[in-house]
């Protein structure tokens, strides 16, 4: 029953999305409250209903209900009771059902907490969410269908893919399609606008808290897939370039564009068309992502689904969304009002600068991922593309935004002082010089580029906090009197000052890992000593040990500094009998932020094992970067307070800066 | 009936959030706009300037350019809904009442299967008839184990049992788990191996061997093992280091040792001799007689086992020996006819007795 009742909330899901995408536009189009209300309540009603069939999926991967195919093919009776969870969005068609699920979460939150909206403006919006969740539940009760059952269940399940029977899994995916289908409600409201043939600086007001809760979510999980790759896969890389990687990357570069050219629309009431553009291109790069990984055009890790009749209902879904969402802006987005001027060396022109930089990037992605694709389908013949492609390409598109970043806050709104902003920002410059002139002495001989990368990222990481202490009056001002306006400071300030700091020490992560991480690669028995980077490693046995459903062989290694042992480290090599596969479990031990990380590789007859052994200095600034860029979204998302940028007097004014 | 009942209810709560709107009327409700936006964003300077945030120029310059979006704001203020649309309604009414059952049951009655109850692994496990047969206590062995997957004693109890019943990849897994929470033993190590063993239909594995190894470093005596690693080398081809293993076993054993008979048919197999045997010179002449000659010869080999066995009946290995060479030569009555002999020859001991027994029962000869 509780299968049936999960398929049967699926179906009604639909039907009511079916209402919800037309009842509030007709209502809109006369004007009549009642018939556009009518979106808020089937959006509320759609999560109910929604939720409860993912309960009820969830539900049958617990109990362990074989007779439902989907649970036959990625469960297991003996599997941990967490992997019996998160196997639930594991595979394709659980994970279509979590993004419906999602997708209605954010349509059930904008209807119970969008009072602040227009009307008709909420039932455009509601309307529109309406128009992508019938595609997917149509998508997903025709070609991947969670609930199909089998008359005859077996009793015992094909177990999930042992790669995914990580924690890794738990937090991932939801993380990463909570930030995907978030951007789905600045898409809505573009549309929405678009439709309504209106847009002002209120609109950037009422979008925006949505765009950073995507965003936020966005950047965590990307941030946890790279650690999850990092340490499952056990190759001790943290970012490859993967097509799927990247269709990750995309719609985060073109959400963060989306993040600060709302923040110039609020402001100024500029840049609004350039804006539509953005929300419309971040969900329609989430889109692709999706598709990407689920089509089975790729193979790799993360593409669990392979089926080519998938793929074209999501190329359908696709044309439908993309195609209709830029035949609508090219056909009204002229009709739209112009609005504030701004000069070019100004915050506006900062953030112009910081959106043009970021949409290059995301398209260097863009090429660098799908041409292969294309070239592939149209002649048959395979490219590879690879890291120096984006090395090449992606970096110095990130260098002049790096070097540009600290000025952007520094700039008053309409018209800037470079200048001042350039002075302001010497301390930065000196710290900077002395990090690059340090590492450069310390590592004499090394690669050039390092020190000269590490110095850059000093800089940004001080010139953040530069802004923060210019504007509190830090050193300036009596200590107590900064400290009661660091108090007053708005949380978007400090918001702001965390996510660009994140930038930088996620950037001193990214160089120290890529140029002084060593490597040991050798072939030991249980006895065997090797050293790297200072520490001692003693491989003391290598034992065989049972887990739930997997066996595994367990080397366990001393390590030890001078003579004195400070760990021991067991990573090991896991047998999925029902699967037939096995996977690594590499070994990390954090010594502060940098970590040395031990994976084993083959084992052979004779007691040994091949050892491959990594030290990687500062390597966990990666992702401690982004967890403080996320921090600082939900500092900034905690700033209930609406501000409007102040102009600067057009006689320059040294000293008090514009509030934001 | 219950599942169509409660897809009723569904469906009425589905129709209800489509009515529900349509029936509270065209009260206008809370509405947000443009203009609240922008007296926010004044109040929001005027704290500012007050907390001095930013300086009173900025302020001004700000308050006009907000002020001047508000009077636009104002002047394009959206229309106010302009009331029911009643014709509208009742269309929007009816196709949730009657389209929306429609679709949800149509759709689902292509894609369901209604008829269907749940099968949660949980119940399926029980027997149908309530008896505490063998499988239910099984069954009961193995919730208990799903709850605490680290409780080694469930294992240990349960892993024989699944060994007896021929589920060697679960025996084998049950006897992995009970290593890694009961800790490592010897004996604990030759039963995984033994299962190993079994799994592979006889063969000894490499990994079989390994574990058998492991038992021998813990505990050189273990009588499992021991055998186990005579059959590997048998198996390789090694006859005569099978025959030294298991001489020596014999060499240590109590003499009441039940596995006794086993080794013995065991070194005879590998013709390792404990007892007298052929010669040399005679397997080396076997090997050059024509078959029947050979078979001759064996006959009258068994034969004088036989006579002797029949002056001395205490010697139990011989009369097991007798039998073996029966059945190998195909002749089971002749061999249920030993057996018997055997029997009644060491009928006054029992030691003996159960010895015979139990290498009768090795033989395949249950009493």
């Amino acid at each position: 029953m509780i299968a049936e009742s999960g398929h049967y909330a699926l179906v009604l899901a639909f039907g009511l999305a079916l209402i919800q995408s037309t009842v509030p536009i007709l209502g809109a189009r006369w004007r009549d409250v009642a018939l556009m209300n009518v979106a808020r309540s089937t959006a509320v009603a759609q999560l109910l209903f929604v939720a409860a069939s993912f309960a009820a999926l969830v539900t049958l991967h617990v109990s362990s209900d074989f007779s439902v195919v989907n649970v036959v093919e990625n469960s297991h009776s003996m599997k941990p009771l967490i992997y019996k969870i998160t196997g639930v969005w594991g595979n394709h068609e659980g994970s279509m059902l979590l993004w419906v699920s999602i997708l209605a979460l954010f349509g059930g939150l904008v209807a119970m907490f969008g009072n602040n909206l227009p009307i008709s403006l909420r039932a455009h919006v509601l309307a529109v969410q309406a128009w992508i969740a019938s595609a997917f539940y149509l998508f997903i009760l025709m070609t991947s269908n969670p609930f199909l059952r089998i008359a005859n269940p077996p009793m015992e399940g094909q177990d999930l893919n042992p790669v995914l029977q990580d924690i890794g899994l738990a937090v991932h995916p939801p993380m990463l399609y909570l930030g995907y289908v978030g951007f789905s409600i600045s898409f809505s409201f573009a549309i929405a606008a678009l439709i309504e043939g209106r847009i002002d600086a209120a609109w950037a007001r009422w979008v925006r808290p949505w765009t950073l809760v995507a965003w936020i979510f966005l950047t965590l999980g990307i941030a946890m897939g790279s650690y999850w790759a990092y340490y499952e896969l056990g190759w001790g890389g943290w970012w490859f370039w993967d097509p799927v990687e990247n269709a990750s990357l995309m719609p985060w570069l073109a959400g963060t564009a989306l993040l600060h050219s709302l923040v110039v629309m609020e402001k100024r009431n500029a840049l609004k068309v350039w804006t539509i553009l953005l929300s419309i291109l971040a969900f329609s790069l989430s889109l692709l992502g999706t598709f990407l990984v689920r089509s089975g055009v790729l193979t790799s890790v993360h593409a669990f689904a392979n089926d080519p009749r998938r793929g074209i209902f999501i190329l359908l879904i696709l044309c439908l969304f993309i195609g209709g969402s830029l035949s609508l802006y090219a056909f009204r987005a002229s009709s739209l009002k112009q609005g504030g001027l701004f000069a070019p060396i100004s915050r506006e022109g900062a953030l112009v600068l910081n959106n043009l930089l970021l949409t290059t990037a995301c398209a260097t992605v863009f090429i660098g991922t799908l041409y292969p694709l294309a070239l592939e389908v149209m002649t048959g013949e395979k490219i590879s593309v690879g890291a120096p492609f984006f090395n090449l390409t992606f970096g110095p598109l990130f260098v002049p935004l790096l070097i540009a970043l600290p000025f952007g806050p520094m700039l008053a709104w309409k018209r800037g002082d470079l200048l001042g902003a350039a002075q302001r920002l010497m301390a930065a410059g000196v710290a900077a010089l002395i990090a690059l002139a340090l590492v450069w002495a310390w590592t004499f001989g090394g690669s050039t580029l390092a020190p000269l990368a590490i110095g850059l990222a000093v800089f940004v990481i001080v010139g953040a906090l530069i802004d923060i202490a210019e504007r509190i009056g830090l050193f300036r001002l009596p200590l107590g009197v900064a400290a009661g306006r660091a108090r007053g400071l708005p949380r978007s300030a400090w918001g702001t000052m965390f996510a660009h700091a994140g930038v930088g020490i996620a950037l001193i992560g990214i160089v120290c890992e890529t140029s002084w991480n060593s490597e040991n690669i050798r072939t030991m028995r249980a006895g065997d000593v090797t050293s790297i980077a200072g520490y001692s490693l003693k491989l003391e046995s290598l034992t065989p040990r049972q887990g739930p459903n997997y066996s595994e062989m367990a080397a366990k290694f001393d390590v030890l500094v001078d003579g004195r042992l400070i760990a021991t480290m067991t990573p090991s090599k896991r047998n999925f009998t029902t699967r037939g596969a096995t996977t690594t479990e590499a070994a990390l031990l954090s010594r502060g932020a940098s970590q040395l990380y031990i994976s084993l590789g083959d084992i052979g007859t004779d007691g040994s094992v091949a050892v491959r052994i990594y030290h990687k200095p500062l390597v966990l600034l990666i992702w401690f970067g982004p967890v403080l860029m996320a921090f600082g979204g939900v500092l900034s998302l905690s700033d209930r307070r609406l501000r409007v940028g102040a102009p600067k007097p057009a006689k320059s004014y040294r000293g008090l800066q514009a509030a934001e | 009936m219950t599942l169509w009942f409660v897809f009723a209810l569904m469906t009425a709560a589905a129709i209800f959030a489509v009515l529900w709107p349509l029936g509270r009327g065209s009260r206008v409700q809370a509405d947000g706009s443009e203009t609240a936006v922008y007296r926010d964003q004044l109040n929001e300077i005027d704290r500012d300037a007050s907390a001095g945030l930013i300086n009173p120029p900025e302020a001004v310059a700000a308050r006009v350019e907000i002020s001047r979006r508000l009077l636009a704001a104002a002047d394009n203020q959206r229309e106010p809904p302009s009331g029911a649309n009643l014709r509208l309604r009742r269309i929007a009414a009816l196709v949730a009442l009657v389209a929306l059952p429609v679709v949800a049951v149509g759709l689902y009655g292509v894609l369901g299967s209604p008829g269907l109850p749940d099968f949660p692994l949980a119940q399926r496990s029980r027997t149908p008839d309530g008896t505490q047969s063998l499988d239910s206590l099984i069954a009961q062995v193995e919730q208990h184990l799903e709850k605490n997957p680290t409780d080694g004693r469930g294992w240990s109890v349960i892993a024989p049992v699944y060994a007896r019943l021929g589920r060697l990849d679960d025996a084998i897994r049950a006897f992995r788990n009970s290593i890694t929470y009961n800790g490592e033993s010897a004996d604990r190590r030759a039963d995984l191996g033994e299962a190993l063993v079994a799994a592979a239909s006889g063969v000894v594995t490499a990994e079989a061997k390994t574990e058998f190894e492991r038992a021998i470093a813990l505990n050189a005596d273990e009588v499992k093992a021991n055998y186990f690693l005579g059959l590997a080398a048998e198996q390789d081809g090694r006859s005569a280091e099978a025959a030294s293993i298991w001489r020596a076993m014999l060499d240590k054993a109590p003499p009441d040792a039940p596995w006794r008979p086993l080794v013995q048919a065991a070194l005879v197999r590998v013709g390792g001799p404990p007892v007298p045997g052929p010669s040399k010179e005679a397997v080396a002449a076997a090997k050059d007689m024509s078959e029947t000659d050979r078979s001759a010869m064996i006959h009258t080999m068994v034969e004088r086992l036989a006579t002797r066995l029949k002056q001395n009946g205490d010697d139990v290995e011989g009369w097991l020996r007798l039998v073996r060479a029966y059945m190998v030569l195909g002749d089971a009555d002749k061999a249920k006819a030993a057996s018997s002999d055997a029997r009644q020859a060491v009928a006054k001991d029992p030691e003996r007795l159960q010895q015979l027994n139990e290498g009768l029962k090795h033989l395949g000869l249950d009493g």
